[in-house]
């Protein structure tokens, strides 16, 4: 039995190292805020890259363990931002605790984002390749246009929607929370590092865990080949379902933990262009790797500070270093030459 | 033919529907009726009129030329495509309107012409996958760790290592499906299908690209998997040293219909058959 | 009248959309990449006849020209660099690239002509034509879109059935490796397809701007997604598809501007789009390609 325990097999090795990295790269963190070393434009970006670490891990549930291009994850995260910081509004006045809230709102969110999910999965996953990532990018525009028309305010009765127009029947201590396209302006700033830290954690725990379990093997059987998973007694929908709505219920909750980092928030920072940003995690972190995707959210969230003293060129210059790191990586020949450059790498590479 | 090679046959007797299943299996309701199945592609008729009884126990084979719709009739027989016409009996119940998961739910599994492993998988993984109706915790249990998942996943585990050891296939568990060669995974896929507690096994085409003596290897597995598991197995073969070897009941297709049934050796002497495969004689 | 007038500003905004998704739709069926750039190279061509007209005082013409001459050699340069080392890549690593090329060309832009919004004077005039003694007025800019997107759309239909290089395309996008054993040379195939695609969105882009004249560096952005929902819509890989595809989704979006709400026009689109994938799942016009088992 002890024998057994000690020789894990890779996935679980693997999966534990990604923890450990989490872990110490949190303390690490932390005890530089708590000292005071670390730059403030960096503080600022820690609750944004928890929020992206989660999105590119849930997306990487869906593009790299379902096998499913997906261009409208940043749908999701909308949902679970406004609903999510919408319940945390609401009660203001009922939940005293400032992080009890903002759980709430993250369990909101999440539960939004979920429905959506089921909502966009039914019809979404009976399609194939190019034409379901279209219809997830169409999903994620709706989404964008229905929150930027979306009015909610509440009152002494509860909460009041209108689309289209701000005019709702309420009493005189009505407030509005969703205002339509200038979106919500009275967040409370309840996310911490710490609130991020767990909830990547709770993200990941969801994820190796479905993922190393008969359903998560369901999943990738059927990326490998759907016609034999259907041969073996796999119901496809209902698995490519399950994962679909696991990685939009994550992304909800990604997005209240981000929403409410910021006083204000609006439909259009949950665009085309925000997906497009996650799924560029996944791709250059390595689709169905975990440990990438954190990486790579993380590198690629500090990058554009990082290049700040190149003023206009910043975007100019992490647009090639994206091109050239998708060449290098897939090209052959390239590859190659670079393995020669780099000779320790290749025997990494070989000693594996 | 070589008399050795005949292993484990049994006499054929007529059974009510004209057709014709292993002695053995004459006390038992055969496993598979199908009856006037057909389909049409387009204005194609690609399978027509086929009608296939299968015994129990029986080890058959669907045999033709190329292109003759024996891959239809598996395609068929698992839903892959649905019939234009006629009806399926599995086990006395009707397919009508099964999906392909259900049909493997009811006793169908398969393998493929051109091999569809998972190949990004683990060979233990792939073996999972098709053990995955016998675990039964749900995705919940799965996250949470419970201890029904601890104890399911160590039963599969377990079940997997035992099948995988009918082709002494325990030391490659952990590689890459994709990676093993082309014998090997034409085993796992059998193995697979196998995961599922089939009652009858369709087997396309398994011995394509083995040698002679993986062949003989080969047909001594499939017999030994039939005694073992006491399934029924039809199997699509071009090798007629296979075919003859271990079939009990023999179907030959022609331009998707049926042309000669019988045992290997009324089918080795039948006119018919011998002119689909050589031509007519001048 | 009114509905008249919806009716040819949408079949004019369409025609546009679907000059820009013939390019898009040509590029997938030959390369089967999601070409994201394609949308930018339309702003490059627009900012091209800009300058060549507005500042150099080029006859319009010239200007077209131009910028056609512009985005077919940017085409080419692209495909050579950025996708071509990529031919077997996986689909993702080519999409995140044509991602990587899409920012390149916005930011690029907005380093070269700022990111301040250039006025955009029309190629043919504001002029307008008036029909029915007055009752319907159509503009110089809609008439010349719709004309230049139906011989646009004649053309390539005969380009592509009875030209050596046309036959070329239709035989790489069926099958590359054949194609090549035919004695095609694919590279060259694939490179004349983004030059073609390239000019079409330079085109593109003029009329875009002739009609609605604020120019930017993310101009392209919106129509090149639109008209890639025009050309799935239609069926992607298909020419008469994307031509279909982009009208329909023209009128779509101007009558649900109209009738329905300005704001919720681009959610009525991509619901009618989602709508029609559903029923048939791979568009309009696009044929079903079935698994063989």
């Amino acid at each position: 039995m002890k024998t057994k325990k000690l020789t894990l097999n890779k996935n679980t090795r693997m999966n534990f190292v990604t923890y450990g990295v989490v872990i110490v790269a949190y303390v690490i963190l932390q005890t530089m805020v708590t000292t005071g070393s670390i730059s403030s434009s960096l503080k600022g970006m820690l609750v944004p890259i928890c929020a992206y670490v989660v999105m590119a891990v849930s997306l990487n549930l869906t593009v790299g363990v379902l096998g499913e291009l997906s261009l409208g994850h940043a749908g999701f995260m909308s949902v679970g931002a406004f609903t999510g910081v919408t319940a945390a509004l609401a009660l203001q006045g009922v939940v005293a605790s400032g992080p009890l809230r903002l759980l709430i709102g993250m369990a909101v969110g999440a539960v939004f984002a979920a429905i959506a999910g089921v909502l966009i999965g039914i019809p979404v996953l009976r399609l194939k390749g190019d034409y379901l990532a279209i219809v997830t990018l169409a999903f994620g525009e709706i989404i964008k246009s229905l929150i930027n028309n979306l009015y909610v305010g509440v009152d002494g009765s509860g909460l009041h929607f209108s689309i289209l127009t701000n005019k709702m029947a309420m009493d005189e201590i009505g407030r509005i929370i969703i205002n339509g396209p200038m979106g919500i302006t009275t967040i409370e700033k309840l996310s911490t590092f710490t609130a991020g830290f767990l909830l990547v954690m709770v993200t990941l725990i969801i994820v190796f865990n479905l993922v190393n379990s008969r359903s998560g093997r369901a999943f990738m059987a059927i990326r490998d080949n759907r016609i034999a998973a259907e041969s073996v007694g796999l119901n496809v929908v209902k698995y490519r379902l399950m994962a679909f709505v696991t990685s939009a219920a994550l992304a909800g909750a990604a997005g209240t933990l981000f929403a409410m980092n910021y006083s204000t928030i609006i439909a259009n920072k949950f665009d085309f262009n925000t997906s497009i940003l996650i799924l560029v995690f996944v791709v250059l972190g390595g689709l169905g790797n975990m440990l990438g995707s954190i990486i790579a959210a993380a590198a690629l969230t500090i990058l554009p500070e990082m290049l700040r003293s190149l003023q206009d060129y910043r975007m100019l210059i992490y647009a090639i270093i994206l091109i050239l790191v998708m060449l290098v990586t897939n090209n052959a020949q390239l590859k190659s030459l670079f393995s020669r450059i780099i000779p320790h790498k290749k025997e990494a590479a070989d000693n594996e | 033919m070589n008399e050795k090679k005949r292993m484990n046959k049994a006499k054929m007797v007529p059974v009510p529907s004209k057709a014709i299943i292993p002695e053995r299996d004459i006390d038992k309701a055969p496993i598979l009726e199908c009856s006037h199945l057909g389909i049409d592609f387009g204005g194609l008729r690609a399978v027509d009129d086929f009608n296939l009884t299968i015994g129990r126990t029986e080890i058959a084979g669907l045999i033709g030329p190329n292109g003759a719709g024996k891959t239809t009739v598996f395609n068929l027989l698992t839903k892959v495509y649905q019939p234009t016409r006629g009806t399926i009996l599995l086990d006395g119940m009707d397919t009508a309107g099964k999906t392909t998961a259900q049909i493997n739910h009811m006793g169908i599994a398969r393998t493929f012409q051109n091999i569809r492993l998972f190949s990004n998988m683990t060979v233990m993984e792939n073996i999972l996958v098709g053990l995955h109706k016998e675990m039964t915790y749900n995705a919940l249990t799965g996250i949470l760790r419970l201890p029904a998942f601890f104890r399911s996943e160590r039963i599969a585990r377990e079940r997997a290592m035992e099948l995988l050891s009918i082709f002494g296939m325990e030391d490659t568990a952990d590689a890459v499906a994709g990676s093993l060669p082309y014998g090997a995974q034409r085993r796992l896929e059998i193995l697979r299908a196998l995961a599922t507690n089939p009652s009858l096994l369709l087997l396309d085409e398994p011995a394509a690209g083995m040698n002679p003596s993986e062949t003989a290897e080969l047909m001594e597995n499939i017999v030994k998997i039939r005694d073992t598991f006491n399934i029924a197995v039809l199997l699509i073969e071009h090798d007629m040293n296979l075919v003859m070897g271990i079939c009990e009941g023999i179907v030959v297709l022609n331009f998707g219909q049926v042309i000669a049934k019988g045992t290997a050796e009324e089918i080795q002497s039948n006119p018919t058959v011998i002119e689909a495969y050589l031509g007519k004689q001048q | 009248m009114t509905f008249l007038n919806y009716l040819l500003s949408g079949i004019s905004l369409g025609s546009i959309y679907a000059i820009i998704a013939l390019g898009y739709t040509m590029v997938y069926g030959i390369a089967k990449m999601l070409n994201f750039a394609h949308g930018d190279v339309i702003m490059v061509g627009a900012y091209i006849c800009f300058f060549a007209v507005s500042r150099y005082h080029l006859p319009p013409v010239v200007g077209v020209l131009a910028a056609m001459a512009v985005c077919t050699v940017l085409g080419i340069v692209v495909e050579r660099l950025a996708y071509k080392p990529l031919r077997a890549a996986p689909s993702l690593a080519v999409l995140i690239t044509a991602i990587g090329v899409s920012y390149f060309l916005q930011n690029g832009a907005q380093l070269l002509w700022t990111p301040n919004p250039k006025v955009f004077s029309s190629v043919v005039g504001t002029g307008r034509l008036a029909l029915f003694g007055g009752q319907l007025t159509v503009s110089y800019v809609t008439i010349t879109t719709i004309v230049s997107c139906i011989v646009i759309m004649i053309a390539l239909t005969w380009f592509t059935g009875n030209t050596k290089m046309g036959k070329a395309m239709r035989a790489c996008s069926e099958d590359k490796g054949a194609a090549q054993l035919m004695g095609i040379n694919v590279n060259s195939t694939i490179s004349v397809t983004f030059a073609i695609g390239s000019a079409l969105a330079a085109i593109a882009g003029v009329l875009l701007c002739s009609a609605y004249p604020t120019l930017v560096p993310t101009t392209g952005s919106m129509p090149g997604i639109k008209a890639f929902t025009a050309a799935v819509f239609g069926g992607i890989g298909s020419i008469p598809g994307a031509f279909v595809g982009g009208l329909l989704l023209g009128m779509i979006e101007i009558f649900a501007k109209a009738y329905i709400s300005t704001q919720l026009s681009d959610a009525v689109v991509f619901a009618v789009l989602i709508v029609v994938l559903l029923v048939k799942p791979a568009g309009l016009l696009g044929k079903k390609v079935s698994e063989k088992v």
